[in-house]
């Protein structure tokens, strides 16, 4: 036992020696590396899809013509009041075939705008997807693991989501970023089958 | 009587008779019908094509608006690419310690983004109201720094900027956490709030993954304060960078509503060369953070480790500390917590317990999810010669 009482009372120095020697070298490396990776122009966006190809994909290639829902009224006033802020235009772009609808929104997670596609099937939430993220943190509400909450989300009776979200650390504007853009998109949804008129016999 | 039934039955059947041949004699020919029909689908399409011009004519001028509005801001581009936050907290403190108010901490955040790449972030703080010579407050400036997105998921930046280390440093606007102020373990083992000067990596390694790295200034604490740690922060305020310190953490966000993190530190020299009874230091730092639907659980383990015979004989060389702290949220409005905090800066020291512990137990109340209102009691058994410090404090808190 006194043996290895030595060896552990030696060792620790040397460990701790060894360990100082790599942080150097660690700090050195990086205090290098940052200037060289400032001027890389190998950069990549931070677009994880077109919105293009997320229409082409939801819609089988045949995307519908676009239209137009105007903000007016109520339904600006609701809108409003869901973001806390005037929507950034007049009227919100869709695309429609049969009860399926697709939106492409934008929403300013903690400082920048978070571009997210949302796909809306018969009230309920079919698809949503974080396609461009400009922010530097939060970037966890792209994955699987989050964006699987939503699905199938509907709106109650008072217009709000029918379910809790489970946030992520850090990224709290960020999540509710999303939870107003799929509210956002759902209610939209609403109003257009709302408008629908019963074919003629 | 019944010839009167009777003429006057005759007498309506003859008006009948003549009031029906005058109305067939009004009613338009199949021919004129048709005319008409073909009269009113002309003004049917004449309509049509006018909503359609109308719709069309909307659509435009909503165009220009549109345009108007992204070139005003195109052409206010400095505001619009400027953001403005900040939060604040007002605490009340019924300690057996002090009854006081104090206005503990006013945070304003500047951020402008020069590029799609490439912004600045900053955050300044008056503490405790006023400043100046002889006044309880000092104000700080905790975070500025220039940060470049070297990739979507890989960022660099260079300044002065909160460590990654514990669930608060990074984190601390007041309706994010329960209590009115801070623990007491993070506060006085990690040691936060904890900004340094210096350059830093950070970015995601695989799906739920990410990583920091950075080195920065190191500790400068002093035999006089018996090398606690937190009084070796150099605040980038003319700070001695003899021996720079180097900072990593990994960090695990897998599953919604669930983090866990470790970072590791290491101190070339915690008192800058000055103190040749002192050396090099170790942090290791762990902590759980959950929060599924109602239920709300924090945990988090720190130690240090410092070298040197200075440490050593005051029982510095040994700082550790640990809390959890569950939570429920009754409402989306209302949340419940309890914490037990135990932590001693003095852990190395045989001949004497200066360990301390706290218990902490109270309410928040979110009126909007930025704005918060706190109350909280809490309970010491302190060990050894420190008087424990309990009552109950009240705050209001708020971010934007």
């Amino acid at each position: 036992m006194p043996i290895q009482t030595q060896c552990g009372a030696h060792s620790r120095p040397v460990f701790r020696h060894l360990a100082g020697q790599l942080f150097h070298m660690l700090s050195k490396l990086l205090l290098l590396l940052i200037p060289a990776l400032l001027c890389t122009t190998l950069l990549a966006e931070a677009v994880y899809q077109e919105p293009d190809d997320f229409l082409s994909e939801t819609f089988s290639g045949k995307v519908p013509k676009p239209d137009v829902i105007w903000l007016s009224g109520e339904r600006k006033q609701f809108v409003t009041q869901l973001l806390g802020h005037r929507y950034s235009s007049l009227r919100v772009r869709y695309w429609r075939q049969n009860q399926r609808s697709a939106w492409v929104l934008e929403e300013i997670g903690k400082d920048l705008p978070i571009t997210i596609g949302l796909v809306i099937n018969d009230g309920s939430l079919e698809q949503i997807k974080v396609l461009v993220f400009r922010e530097s943190r939060g970037w966890e509400i792209r994955h699987p693991f989050f964006t699987d909450q939503f699905k199938s989300a509907r709106l109650d009776k008072d217009n709000m989501l029918d379910r809790n979200i489970d946030g992520i650390s850090g990224a709290t504007l960020s999540v509710r970023a999303m939870e107003k853009m799929t509210t956002l998109a759902l209610f939209l949804d609403a109003e257009l089958r709302k408008q629908d008129v019963a074919p003629s016999p | 009587m019944n010839s009167r039934i009777y003429r006057c039955a005759r007498l309506a059947a003859a008006l009948l008779a003549i009031s029906g041949s005058a109305v067939a004699a009004e009613m338009p020919s199949p021919e004129q019908m048709w005319q008409i029909i073909q009269q009113q689908q002309r003004e049917i399409e004449a309509l049509k094509e006018g909503q359609k011009e109308n719709a069309e004519k909307v659509e435009a001028a909503a165009d220009v608006a549109e345009q108007s509005q992204n070139t005003a801001a195109g052409a206010a581009s400095w505001t619009e690419n400027t953001q403005i936050g900040g939060y604040g907290e007002l605490h009340y403190n019924n300690l057996d310690s002090k009854k006081e108010i104090d206005f503990h901490r006013f945070v304003l955040f500047f951020g402008h983004q020069f590029t799609d790449r490439l912004r600045f972030w900053s955050e300044l703080e008056l503490e405790h109201a006023v400043s100046g010579d002889d006044q309880n407050g000092e104000i700080e400036l905790e975070q500025a720094y220039i940060e470049y997105d070297l990739t979507a998921n890989q960022h660099v930046k260079a300044g002065l900027f909160l460590l990654p280390v514990g669930i608060l440093n990074e984190t601390h606007e007041p309706p994010t956490f329960y209590g009115v102020e801070r623990n007491p373990v993070e506060r006085n083992i990690i040691p936060t709030t904890w900004w340094a000067g210096g350059a830093a990596l950070n970015g995601e390694i695989a799906p739920g993954w990410s990583y920091d790295l950075g080195v920065h200034e190191g500790l400068k604490t002093s035999a006089g304060s018996n090398y606690a740690v937190r009084s070796g922060r150099q605040k980038t305020s003319e700070a001695d960078a003899n021996d720079l310190a180097g900072t990593g953490r990994i960090k695990w966000t897998g599953v919604a509503g669930v983090q866990l993190a470790a970072t590791v530190q290491y101190q070339s020299d915690v008192t800058q060369g000055e103190d040749p009874d002192a050396g090099h230091a170790w942090l290791f730092e762990t902590h759980a953070e959950i929060q599924r639907g109602p239920y709300g659980l924090r945990a988090l383990y720190a130690r240090w480790d410092l070298d040197g015979s200075g440490p050593k004989s005051v029982g510095a060389d040994e700082q550790e500390g640990f809390y959890i702290e569950p939570s429920y949220r009754i409402t989306p409005k209302w949340g419940v917590f309890a914490r037990y905090n135990e932590w001693d800066n003095q852990a190395g020291n045989d001949d004497f317990d200066s360990e301390k512990k706290q218990v902490n137990a109270g309410v928040n109340f979110w009126p909007h999810p930025d704005v918060v209102l706190k109350a909280d009691v809490q309970q010491q058994d302190n060990e050894g010669n420190s008087k424990n410090d309990n009552g109950w404090n009240l705050g209001v808190g708020y971010q934007f």
